[in-house]
């Protein structure tokens, strides 16, 4: 008998939730958010499906903060598979000037994130989304079914999941209802990146060390991607090499110093990391249950 | 592949980070009653493993001062308990999920709820695990909950189990106590069929046998916890090997009308290309053109992989079909009967009950045979049953189903109930015996298998990997038959001897191989009836 490599096991399971997705799901939608969890889940998809394209739309919800270079990473994947990709920016919150400096990290998370997603999860009707949330990245998260049950108004009841017994997915909901559904959920941060190794999967290059005009601002480095970024009296722009463990807005999401420049090399720092990655994420300091509130509320 | 590393190493550390060493995966859980310390044995675990990033032990030392029932000293439980309500009353309410490997092993381990309303989530993590710890408070010895919890556990068929008494630290860590718990263990659960159950003293709080052994414990001799989940014996039943390839179909994708291929995940046995398969249930019989699997082409197919199978014939096949071997003895049936667990607050409802078994979802009946008291484990007469009831059942669906029992394939013995009318998850299962219902087909036969194909399966010496080890035992079964005929003929000196006797060899040392095998195969299987899981009730 051939033994699976941990691996090899990860990547079935993940392939075997996509497919229970297309197969049970009327519309469901891939949540492509340009990460290397969003990098990985696409490979996983298209290789799903293989040699047909994944039977769903990616998703990316565009808060107008994204580092420029995530955009044009997503375009290009975007055309060299040949995937149909929507685009959903919240308008509403764009015209009343919700930004990270204006109303802060936790506004405009809600506008510009939760609200933005449940208003393009409405317009288009998708009763399923496929994320690429894993159970290692935080402690609610650790809480989470594969296949994740929101109300109509897409809130999350954590002390009512359904129970979840084997792959016997219960796939049924009601109108208006959705899903959540995570196909990495077992996968950790380490299994991410061994697997982006193994596959050769392209990944945004901002989570290679290089030279980068950053500045000290909340006790970690932010990297002033455009010129809407103002500096407070007092503080300078360096340039240093660093490097992202997460992707998100860039006023919000810190940056480590680092001379990784390559693949094995992020992989050993990993290995010798004391920290979490979502050390980086202003967004996840904002109070001890700030994850589990965003999810019930409908964020990703 | 990069250079640098491959899939066949892939592990991850104790800071979360890729250790190549890595070799096994562990998948395991904690049970037991309510406040056992469950969950600070896990906290424990990762934290001593230096599983827990610096950010998260912050956390900690904040969460401690403020929810913590442990004064101003950490409390390892808050490291899981991650839900706002479980910190604020300190208990856990749903499965946790947490990844961490030593040098020596990976593991993800689920920590459970204790309390008896949270029973669906212990069996949501209990499904899956290799192995279950167990834990008891050795001042309060086995609860009902505990009998509860090792009884879902025997169900759903995991039969290693870890007894860890723990709180020693507040009986002096006193051996009588702990003889006396291990002692009725043993006994009360010994209809359970777990094949080692191993009793261990610990103390989650102070950490006493968790990683390190403790000072406090002289008279016992075995293994910390920690390094008998190490090392412990996750080998699956000689029965997954021998078990004949059966494929669920998940998915049929054909994006074009150039292609056509049958997705899913092999449930068990192991497939190659030119074999010959049935569709069950409508009994179709076609030959396997190709494998498609995550990497492109491949000449065969194990449990777990998920592939996607192209047939030499258009052959009418759907998401719920089955593919097997032909030969496979499967016979779908509409009746079986089994046992479940009760989920929800509502009594059944035979009239809106749905069934979904590997990937199909059809209307049946229930009908509840008895209750299983969790406390003794007999059997009362009954015809319905409460919330967390577990008892036998018979089911009957509409149309025959490809079932077999749990303890044959879990696969294709797992199942769930949902209620057609509020959409939740009732209960989950597992078939003990399919009846022969009259919806019973013909059996599958061999007699499809092409000719070519049969043969070259006789004369290879075991189930090989690939086609070309195929060719290669078949080359050689040939020349050591050949080389035996060209003896005989040196020694007889007769051209025709040596001929007879060079195809007899060949003919009988193959025959006779096939027919060991099958008895082998047969062998196992018997001795995969002894281990009925939750056998002897
Ligand atoms: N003295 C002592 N207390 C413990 C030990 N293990 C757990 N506890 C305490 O027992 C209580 C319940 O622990 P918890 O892990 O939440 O139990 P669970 O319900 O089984 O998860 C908490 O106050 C723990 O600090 C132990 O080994 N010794
Ligand atoms: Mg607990």
């Amino acid at each position: 008998m051939i033994q699976l490599t941990h691996l090899q096991k990860l990547e079935a399971e993940a392939i075997h939730v996509l497919r229970e997705v297309a197969a049970t799901a009327q519309r469901p939608v891939l949540l492509y958010s340009i990460g290397k969890d969003s990098a990985v889940l696409l490979h996983l998809a298209m290789k799903a499906f293989h040699p047909g394209k994944p039977p769903f739309p990616l998703l990316h919800v565009d808060t107008t903060w994204k580092f420029r270079e995530m955009i044009a990473f997503r375009d290009r994947r975007v055309s060299e598979l040949g995937l149909e990709l929507i685009v959903h920016v919240n308008a509403d919150g764009v015209a009343a000037g919700v930004n990270p400096f204006s109303v802060g990290s936790r506004v405009h998370t809600d506008v510009m994130k939760t609200q933005a997603l449940r208003q393009a999860l409405d317009t288009h009707g998708f009763d399923a989304a496929i994320g690429g949330a894993r159970r290692d990245e935080e402690r609610s998260r650790a809480k989470e079914r594969i296949f994740s049950l929101r109300s109509a108004g897409h809130r999350w009841d954590p002390k009512g999941q359904r129970p979840e017994p084997w792959r016997l997915f219960n796939t049924r909901h009601k109108p208006g209802e959705t899903f959540r559904v995570f196909p990495l959920s077992n996968w950790t941060e380490a299994d991410v990146w061994a697997y982006v190794a193994a596959e050769n999967i392209s990944v945004v290059p901002l989570y290679f060390a290089a030279p980068r005009p950053v500045v000290q601002r909340d006790g970690t480095w932010i990297m002033r991607d455009d010129n809407r970024m103002e500096l407070r009296p007092g503080e300078t722009l360096e340039t240093r090499w660093v490097r992202f463990r997460t992707l998100g807005c860039y006023p919000l999401t810190g940056a480590v110093e680092s001379r990784a420049t390559t693949l094995p090399a992020i992989i050993e720092e990993m290995r010798l990391s004391r920290w979490s990655e979502r050390q980086g994420r202003l967004i996840d300091s904002d109070g001890a249950a700030s994850m589990e509130q965003k999810k019930q509320e409908g964020y990703f | 592949m990069s250079a640098a590393l491959d899939l066949h190493h892939g592990g991850y550390s104790a800071a979360g980070a890729l250790d190549v060493r890595a070799p096994g995966l562990l998948r395991f859980i904690t049970c037991g009653s309510v406040d056992d310390g469950k969950s600070t044995l896990i906290g424990r675990i990762l934290h001593d493993a230096g599983a827990v990033p610096q950010d998260q032990l912050d956390n900690l030392e904040a969460d401690s001062r403020r929810f913590g029932t442990q004064g101003s000293a950490p409390d390892f439980a808050l490291l899981v308990d991650g839900l706002a309500a479980e910190r604020e009353q300190g208990i856990t309410i749903d499965v946790a999920y947490r990844y961490f490997a030593t040098p020596r092993r990976a593991f993800i381990v689920a920590d459970t709820p204790g309390h008896e309303q949270y029973t669906r989530n212990m069996a949501t993590g209990a499904t899956g695990a290799d192995l279950a710890v167990i834990l008891v408070d050795a001042r309060k010895g086995l609860l009902p909950q505990t009998l509860r919890h090792a009884f879902i556990v025997s169900l759903v068929g995991v039969r290693r189990v870890v007894v860890a008494v723990n709180k020693m630290d507040l009986v002096g860590y006193n051996e009588a106590v702990f003889r006396e718990i291990e002692r009725a263990f043993h006994a009360d659960t010994a209809t359970l069929g777990f094949i080692d159950a191993v009793v261990l003293p610990v103390s989650a709080l102070t950490g006493d046998n968790v990683l390190a052994g403790s000072p406090h414990t002289p008279w016992y001799e075995g293994p910390t916890l920690l390094s008998h989940l190490e090392t412990v014996d996750t080998e699956s039943a000689p029965v997954a090997q021998v078990a004949p390839f059966r494929l669920p179909v998940q998915w049929v994708n054909r994006p074009d009308p150039t292609f056509r291929g049958l997705s899913g995940s092999v449930a068990s046995g192991t497939v190659r290309t030119g074999d010959a398969i049935t569709v069950l249930p409508s009994g179709t019989a076609s030959t396997v053109k190709s494998i498609l699997g995550p990497a492109g082409p491949q000449q065969s197919a194990g449990a777990g992989e998920a592939v996607t199978l192209c047939l030499a014939d258009e052959v009418d096949a759907s998401r719920g079909d089955m593919l097997v071997a032909a030969g496979d003895r499967l016979v779908p049936s509409s009746r079986f009967r089994g046992r479940l667990l009760w989920m929800s607050t509502n009594p059944p409802d035979p009239a809106n009950i749905l069934l979904r078994v590997h990937n199909v979802t059809a209307p049946a009946i229930l009908t509840v045979n008895d209750r299983i008291d969790i406390e003794t484990y007999e059997r009362h007469a009954a015809e319905t049953l409460p919330l967390n009831g577990i008892g036998h059942v018979t089911i009957t669906s509409d149309r025959p189903l490809v079932v077999d029992p749990y303890w044959r394939d879990r696969d294709l013995g797992a199942f769930i109930l949902m209620d057609r009318v509020s959409d939740e998850t009732v209960a989950l299962g597992v078939i003990d015996a399919v009846e022969a219902g009259p919806a019973g087909r013909e059996r599958a036969t061999g007699q499809d298998v092409p000719l070519r194909a049969r043969v070259l399966r006789l004369l290879a010496p075991e189930p090989p990997a690939s086609a070309d080890r195929l060719a290669e035992a078949v080359v050689w079964r040939l020349v050591i038959s050949a080389l035996f005929g060209v003896i005989v003929m040196v020694l007889t000196g007769s051209l025709a001897i040596g001929f007879a006797a060079g195809l007899a060899d060949a003919v009988a040392r193959t025959l006779l191989r096939a027919a060991l095998r099958d008895l082998l195969a047969q062998i196992q299987l018997r001795r995969g009836d002894v281990h009925i899981d939750g056998s002897g009730i």
